[in-house]
């Protein structure tokens, strides 16, 4: 994905990206990186026993895989802030419709500072993450 | 449950050392091949220091305090106060309460929230990068005729 950083402006929307079918190789692969081990991420026994219908995706490793797909957009040195709100879970099959749009530029001394609106969705229509960043443009 | 910590306690100061290898493993499980993260000059990727908890003994914890079968991570948010973190960087990481508030739950009873913010400074003590978690307590079941 490659963007012209200086044509960025309030509208700009991200070239959509999709994750998937997502796996529990996946989810077990973020609970190492991250330290994060709760067994309901890579245990289906245990998931189905506390009534879900399988093993979900951690949160946190959907909004890695979004803040990714941020990066890739507007450069990995950029980014200033990445908050997330959690909305819905995401299960082995799923696959993540990743999406982006700029909903705010303020030029500032260091550059412009870009803030977009991300969301992940799966299959396109139930949403299970939503961001917002800002990233440091040179201006 | 344990007792909760109020607003404005601290955890212990903890040390964070950014390594390489933890920076592509992560950068890995994001399906991430951006070359800023690899090498010996690799920065952190934006949800990177959710990995910093492998770093934090027991006392540098702050105490939420709340029913761990209610309990649900609602927002998460990472700022950076310059470019991010790079491999080798040593940091110094606090957790503290920023704030503690209650809303009415949709089925009756009241919603607990924190917020803890864990602070990352370098060995100057300038402050590089903020981890802000916002958990959650669901209201609690009706206590006459509700299911557990």
């Amino acid at each position: 994905m490659s963007t012209q950083l200086a044509d960025v402006e309030v509208g700009t929307q991200a070239p959509a990206a999709e994750y998937g079918p997502l796996t529990t190789r996946m989810f077990v692969r973020y609970s190492g990186a991250s330290g994060d081990l709760n067994p309901m991420h890579y245990d289906d026994a245990m998931a189905r026993s506390a009534g879900y219908p399988s093993v979900f995706s951690q949160g946190m490793h959907v909004a890695a895989l979004l803040a990714g797909y941020a990066v890739d957009w507007l450069g990995a040195e950029n980014v200033r802030r990445f908050g997330v709100r959690f909305r819905d879970q995401v299960y082995p099959g799923d696959v993540l419709t990743c999406s982006g749009v700029v909903t705010a530029v303020q030029p500032g001394p260091e550059g412009r500072l870009v803030t977009v609106s991300l969301t992940a969705a799966v299959g396109g229509e139930r949403t299970a993450l939503m961001a917002t960043a800002d990233f440091l443009l040179p201006s | 449950m344990s007792e909760a910590a109020p607003v404005g306690a601290r955890g212990a100061e903890f040390e964070v050392v950014v390594e390489r290898g933890k920076i592509a493993e992560f950068a890995a499980a994001m399906q991430s091949e951006d070359p800023a993260y690899r090498g010996p000059d690799a920065i952190v990727p934006p949800t990177f220091l959710a990995s910093a908890a492998l770093w934090r003994p027991d006392e540098a914890r702050v105490e939420v305090g709340f029913d761990r079968r209610r309990l649900l991570h609602g927002e998460q948010e990472y700022v950076f106060h310059g470019p991010p973190p790079r491999a080798g960087q040593e940091l110094r990481a606090v957790e503290r309460v920023e704030d503690r508030y209650s809303k009415p739950g949709k089925r009756g009873g009241e919603m607990n929230f924190c917020v803890v913010v864990t602070e990352f400074r370098d060995l100057d003590g300038v402050l590089v990068a903020e981890a802000r978690g916002t958990f959650i307590e669901r209201a609690a079941a009706p206590a006459a005729g509700g299911k557990s």
